[in-house]
């Protein structure tokens, strides 16, 4: 057990395969001589070679597309789209290609491929480099989307993308590569597909995934000293989505609260609302909440972009008025 | 992790020097045997037939979807295919039937492929535009226009990364070339010395719009020198044309040389099945049917004494034939099983993946728990 960086277990989970398997690859913008934007591929080209870390131009589409080309044949190519707001620029190559392939053909081509790539606000960015749009690949079948927000987490859940023989979309977030967790000296690669209960409590269920899980876990830590037993569901996998953890969850609970860091109207939210009033309609004692980014294209000037962004405060509040509300109730 | 700057920036196994010139004439000395000519006429009539099959089908409602013909494009398939060794990938786009068709692919399967039967080439996944077959290594027609091109460039990529001897041809129509992803990849296949071919065939037309009014440069293969890229423009309906044009190209390919062959041809019927082409003049559409590349081919071969009026009847027939085993085939192979439908959209199974039907609840509807069970 070590305590490392998010980031460090990223690169550690794919410098893993890279040894372990020789038809895995990276390829992406500046991930070689300029180590990637992030610094996720340090070291890499130097260790592996041009052959293996591939410089590309900028050409999103273009090498999205090769790396589904490659991985139809066999091979297993790690993309890196710098950050998720170009991935729109690969949008036909994702949605229509990678997602489409096995089925379409009738399962004759398998697109064992990863695109890793960071969402998130909070940088100053502005209005097209803050966005959480992992939206548009976890609402696509045929496309696997990991959403990890724990070091540990994140190199199980690389390892495990990299090892599936399915387009698996890797969630990073700029604001998680600096945090540091422990991470197990013998990593095993997670299960896609399972959500996991970061912290188990009775009083209510918080659901959530990437930046805003951290931010549920100090939310639950918070509430804790005033003695509420807070349940906080990490869904790790956006698609497929484990429904029944949160259901089983809020049939213990009775009241849930969603964070996000993406847009409210239609956002992953929605969809976890609507799987509480499917499953547990009748066990609830409160509306579920949500907690989501405001509705505008992402402003530069600080003030305006911590207005925008849900945040630890939000959290609290959001859980401290549904708990008021189930106490109205009961 | 390691902060110290690596020596090595260039990335393919391959060797090759830029500024390869732009070849702007077809290969001259063209010269294939008397066999290979039969074996040119046999494989074009038998896409026309095949293709004409599909369209009655259609209107029989056989046939769903769109459906594209390769009516008139008969030569180019005929010469393109030939030029391939069976280890090499070919990407096609939606007007996809002939090629299938001449890379072996049994003729039952493509019917009910578009029957949308069980044992059609993509078991009734695909239809019309999304054939494929692993075997016969036809990565696919795509119903994206270009779609095709950067999956290509990738496949390739493989071949290179892997220092195989195979090659990709990437076959597109005119109007792809007007796409982001058709540059992005020319200049990455360029830029990386992969063993690809990308085939223009320029029929005139992009659905209703001409090349004219659609490419500022008409003379597509030209686009290639933006990537110092080999390229030609050939007769695409002179099958032995196509085929010399296409040893060069893979040749080129092989060699780590990327190259883009143009192929001329036109396009008898309308876009799709169902399009009349009423945007054509009377004369256009007269002049197509002149130029037949079946009629004129044989019309040559005759002369040279390869074809005689027997021999023409005779190829006919055969083609007739296996059309008509074709559509057996295809009508006696059952419909896809309902209890099928969620096999094929992950690879690697992975639970909670969706298995509902759309009439079904996600969960079945929850009795109210009794009140005094609610712990307050």
């Amino acid at each position: 057990m070590s305590v490392i960086s998010y980031r460090q277990a990223l690169h550690d989970a794919l410098r893993e395969e890279m040894l372990r398997d020789e038809d895995v690859f990276l390829i992406g913008e500046e991930i070689g001589l300029f180590e990637g934007s992030y610094k996720i591929t340090a070291g890499m080209l130097e260790e592996f070679g041009p052959r293996r870390v591939r410089d590309t131009p900028i050409a999103e589409e273009g090498f999205t597309g090769a790396a589904i080309g490659a991985a139809m044949v066999g091979l297993r190519p790690v993309v890196e789209i710098m950050t998720i707001n170009f991935s729109l620029l690969a949008l036909d190559q994702i949605v229509n290609h990678a997602a489409k392939i096995y089925g379409m053909f009738g399962g004759q081509a398998r697109v064992p491929m990863v695109i890793r790539t960071p969402g998130g606000g909070g940088q100053q960015l502005g209005a097209t480099h803050s966005q959480n749009i992992e939206l548009y690949y976890a609402f696509v079948p045929g496309m696997k989307v990991v959403a990890p927000s724990t070091p540990a987490d994140a190199k199980a859940l690389m390892l495990a993308a990299i090892r599936d023989d399915d387009p698996v979309l890797v969630l990073e977030n700029l604001a998680l590569y600096n945090t540091t967790g422990e991470v197990p000296d013998n990593v095993q690669p997670a299960e896609i597909g399972r959500a996991k209960i970061a912290r188990p409590g009775t009083d209510i269920t918080v659901v959530s995934y990437s930046r805003m899980a951290t931010v549920a876990v100090q939310a639950a830590e918070r509430l804790a000293a005033e003695g509420i037993d807070v349940e906080v569901i990490d869904l790790m996998s956006l698609r497929p989505l484990d429904r029944d953890t949160i259901i089983e969850s809020v049939k213990k609970t009775s009241c849930a609260v969603i964070l996000e860091d993406d847009w409210l109207t239609y956002g992953i939210g929605a969809e976890i609302a609507a799987t509480i009033s499917d499953g547990a309609f009748d066990w609830l004692d409160a509306p579920v909440r949500r907690v989501a980014m405001a509705e505008v294209p992402m402003p530069y000037a600080k003030s305006l972009e911590l207005a925008a962004l849900p945040s630890l405060d939000d959290a609290v509040n959001a859980i401290r008025e549904t708990l008021d509300a189930v106490a109205r109730r009961r | 992790m390691s902060t110290t700057k690596p020596k090595v920036a260039r990335a393919s196994t391959r060797s090759a020097t830029a500024g390869t010139p732009t070849k702007q004439s077809p290969p001259s000395g063209i010269s294939v045997t008397e066999a290979q000519e039969l074996a040119f006429y046999r494989q074009m009539v038998l896409v026309r037939r095949f293709e004409e099959r599909a369209a009655r089908a259609y209107t029989e409602a056989k046939v769903g979807g769109y459906c594209h013909l390769n009516l008139g494009e008969e030569a180019t398939v005929a010469g393109l295919t030939a030029a391939l060794e069976a280890g090499d990938y070919l990407y096609t786009n939606y007007r996809e039937h002939g090629y299938a068709l001449a890379r072996g692919i049994a003729p039952g399967r493509l019917m009910a492929e578009l029957y949308g039967r069980q044992d059609g080439v993509s078991r009734g996944w695909g239809g019309s535009m999304h054939m494929f077959d692993v075997e016969a290594r036809f990565m696919g027609g795509y119903g994206i226009v270009g779609g095709q091109v950067p999956l290509a460039t990738g496949t390739a990529l493989a071949i290179d990364y892997r220092g195989g001897a195979e090659a990709v041809v990437c076959l597109m129509g005119d109007g792809t070339t007007n796409i982001g992803a058709f540059h992005e990849s020319l200049n990455i296949a360029a830029l990386w010395n992969l063993p690809i071919v990308y085939v223009v065939n320029n029929n005139g037309l992009g659905m209703g719009t001409t090349v004219e009014q659609s490419s500022a440069e008409p003379e597509l293969y030209k686009r290639a020198a933006s990537y110092r890229m080999a390229s030609a423009r050939v007769d695409g309906n002179d099958p032995a044309a196509v085929y010399e044009a296409m040893r060069v190209a893979l040749a080129s390919a092989r060699n780590g040389k990327p190259y883009l062959l143009e192929t001329m041809t036109g396009r008898m019927k309308g876009h799709s099945v169902v399009d009349p082409a009423r945007y054509r003049s009377r004369e256009e559409a007269e002049a197509l049917k002149a130029a037949d590349p079946i009629a004129a081919y044989a019309v040559r071969l005759h002369e040279h004494g390869v074809l005689t009026d027997d021999l023409i009847a005779q190829v006919d027939a055969e083609a007739m034939s296996t059309v008509a085993d074709a559509v057996a085939f295809a009508d006696a192979s059952p419909h896809p099983d309902v209890s099928t439908l969620f096999d094929y959209t992950y690879a690697t199974p992975v639970p909670n993946d969706s298995r509902r039907l759309p009439g079904e609840a996600l969960y079945p509807a929850a009795p109210r728990p009794v009140l005094s069970e609610v712990s307050a």
